[in-house]
């Protein structure tokens, strides 16, 4: 009894632990360093949309994640906050308002819509939301080329950032300055969704999630506590929102629609709804993707649709999940065990999905490139597809990949029990 | 004494048919009440109506004097009645402390706050901690509730039921399912955290119910035939004719 008591009054009294702390420290030196490391304009780029992307998947993971609430329009609260501050930045009050608090006033817009939608949407999860939210994210993509004087028409609303109150002698006409901005964002918000996670009303946004009924008879109002949720997360989308605004100066349909809604419950999922850093593993992992892989390939989104497609059915708890499944076999000790039955499978594995895709590509090349061009590049090799030896190649690594994988799997398949599984005589 | 649950003429019918038929209960203050009955009396949809889980068709249930019509579970909640289920009802995903501890936030009076963080609140994680000592799951406290063995989650479910410091508590058969071990575990455990609370509970269970009760009601086809302290149902004729006999056979 005692022994428990204190070790939760330490945990009661203890302020803020280093061992708290640590974790976003590191972030924080991490996001400092990060364009030392990546110099190029292209990287930063790259690292601007991670982060805003980031800060999205996160705030849709206060909705799917925490509170169990599937959403198919959540683009348009990013979009609405993202289209109020362009128009800031064309106002002439921008000319006395630093930069780098822009992205409040598209949070609050972004909170104000989703306190609109909240009062009729949270009533019942499941079905009923999703299908809510799906019509209103359309309602309000329609609305793009319907009020053209907040949403711009088909051409969207463009400002420039420069216009602003120099910060600190500051103008952001850089890459890097803006990076440093969406950092200093990122860590706030981030933090922030952090700490309403560990709030009374994150607590039961849980609670709810698990079990709406248990929750009512605790004495919450389940409706309530999915209210709350769904405008703090719609504050932060509009955050990110902002910085949408900062990092590129135009919003235009594609911030509200479908697409954008859909890629972002992709992008979390991908991560893993059950952790809350999935959606930040998830959110860098898929601007990878889209980035890297699009530069090399036109078909990038049917990978992006494989791996999301083996995702859902292999691993539901995304590549968190992934990653945490390893706590066991590392507080054990046996983790060691699993290194050689991995280089068995993953090995093979890869080669397996390479062959694949060389063979789809080679096969997309050849239906579509166009007449008498027929030389490809693939794998940093050049050769020619009506030529049979890529073909061969391609189709050999595929099946023999496959093959080996499968041969070694069982192994794993053992290697991971027995390294689940702690010695008899520790117990 | 005072009156801590009354139900007058409580009457509920789902469509054509009439579950509960003008039922009229006193609960007292302290008293542990019992309400049996044969199976489809109306037993579950009786605490379903008390809780607000579903409207009432005609009477009325009062809470310590207070009308319960229109409340939401939530309301009723917070007027000082909680109550388990007959099946486990708990959140499995969440670790057992959490469990407790959020079954707590209310009742401390942290409500839909968004500036406070559980992890520092003392009051809140020493309750925890003494609700889960009071129901021996300390050992358990970091596992997912989902976990835990049939009878832990029964003792969990019993736990967060007690945790708000509710003083009128509905158990809706805890024992069922249970072999004669985990039952008499579970008749301690209701007897030690039930101390100084009204308690009503549905329970098939004879052994359990007389054990328990001060008081017994026997619910048969919507509505009550008899009320009294355990020996004088007994020897109701009218309760013999309708249930006991055949059920206290089958329990001895």
């Amino acid at each position: 009894m005692t022994d428990t008591a204190q070790t939760s009054q330490a945990r009661a009294q203890g302020g803020v632990t280093l061992s708290a702390a640590l974790p976003w420290i590191i972030a924080g030196l991490f996001l400092l360093v990060m364009p030392f490391i990546f110099q190029s304009n292209s990287a930063i780029t790259i690292m601007n949309q991670m982060a805003i992307t980031i800060i999205f998947a996160l705030s849709y993971n206060m909705l799917l994640g925490q509170g169990g609430m599937l959403s198919f329009g959540h683009a348009v609260y990013m979009g609405v906050g993202g289209f109020l501050c362009v128009h800031i930045m064309n106002w002439e009050i921008f000319g006395s308002l630093p930069l780098p608090i822009l992205p409040i006033f598209g949070g609050i817009f972004g909170l104000i819509l989703a306190l609109i939608v909240g009062s009729f949407s949270t009533r019942k999860a499941g079905t009923v939301f999703a299908m809510i939210s799906l019509g209103v994210g359309e309602l309000i993509a329609a609305c793009s080329v319907i009020i053209v004087v907040f949403f711009g028409g088909e051409e969207g609303i463009s400002g420039d950032r420069t216009y602003g109150l120099p910060f600190f002698g500051i103008e952001f006409l850089t890459q890097i300055e803006v990076y440093y901005l969406i950092a200093f964002w990122l860590l706030v918000s981030a933090l922030l969704m952090y700490l309403f996670s560990r709030t009374p009303i994150g607590r039961m946004a849980n609670a709810v999630r698990d079990n709406p009924e248990r929750a009512e008879f605790l004495g919450y109002s389940a409706r309530w506590v999915r209210f709350y949720s769904f405008i703090a997360a719609g504050f932060f989308a509009g955050i990110a929102g902002g910085l949408f605004a900062i990092n590129y100066e135009i919003l235009t349909e594609e911030n509200l629609n479908l697409h954008t809604s859909g890629s972002i419950l992709l992008v979390t999922f991908l991560g893993g709804v059950g952790f809350f850093f999935g959606p930040i593993i998830g959110a860098i992992v898929f601007t990878l993707l889209q980035t890297v892989l699009s530069l090399e390939t036109e078909l990038w989104a049917l990978y992006v649709g494989a791996l999301f497609v083996a995702t859902v059915m292999f691993f539901p708890g995304g590549l968190s999940g992934v990653l945490m499944m390893h706590g066991t076999p590392i507080k054990l000790g046996k983790w060691r065990m699993l290194v050689k039955p991995y280089i068995k499978v993953l090995v093979p594995a890869v080669l397996c999905i390479l062959g694949l895709a060389g063979f789809i590509e080679l096969m997309f090349h050849a239906r579509h490139a166009a007449i008498g061009e027929s030389e490809m590049t693939l794998f940093w090799t050049t050769f020619d597809h009506s030529n049979p030896m890529p073909w061969i190649v391609f189709a050999v690594l595929a099946l023999g990949g496959f093959w080996l994988a499968r041969k070694g799997s069982p192994e794993l398949t053992g290697a991971w029990h027995e390294a689940n599984t702690p010695d008899e005589v520790s117990e | 004494m005072t009156t801590a649950l009354e139900i007058t003429n409580l009457r509920k019918s789902f469509g054509q048919t009439e579950i509960i038929r003008g039922v009229n209960l006193e609960i007292k203050d302290d008293e542990r009440h019992a309400v049996i009955g044969p199976n489809g009396a109306g037993k579950s949809t009786l605490f379903n109506l008390i809780t607000g889980r579903f409207p009432q068709t005609a009477g009325v249930i009062q809470l310590h004097g207070k009308d319960l019509s229109g409340k939401a579970p939530y309301e009723i909640n917070r007027m000082g009645l909680s109550r388990s289920f007959q099946i486990t009802n708990i959140f499995p995903k969440m670790t057992v402390f959490e469990n407790v501890r959020c079954s707590l936030l209310w009742s401390l009076g942290y409500k839909y706050s968004f500036w406070n963080m559980v992890s520092k609140s003392r009051a809140l994680n020493e309750g925890a901690e003494a609700i889960l000592e009071q129901i021996n799951l300390t050992a358990r406290r970091d596992l997912p509730a989902g976990l835990l063995s049939y009878a832990e989650q029964r003792a969990l479910e019993i736990g967060i039921t007690i945790a708000g410091g509710a003083d009128v508590i509905l158990l809706d058969e805890p024992t069922a399912g249970m072999s004669h071990s985990e039952t008499d575990y579970i008749v301690e455990l209701i007897r030690k955290v039930t101390v100084g609370k009204t308690l009503v509970m549905v329970e098939h269970d004879m052994g359990v119910v007389f054990g328990l009760a001060d008081k017994i009601s026997v619910l048969v086809y919507g509505e009550i035939i008899a009320t009294g302290a355990p020996e004088e149902v007994r020897a109701n004729p009218r309760v013999q004719e309708a249930y006991l006999g055949e059920a206290m056979e089958a329990g001895h």
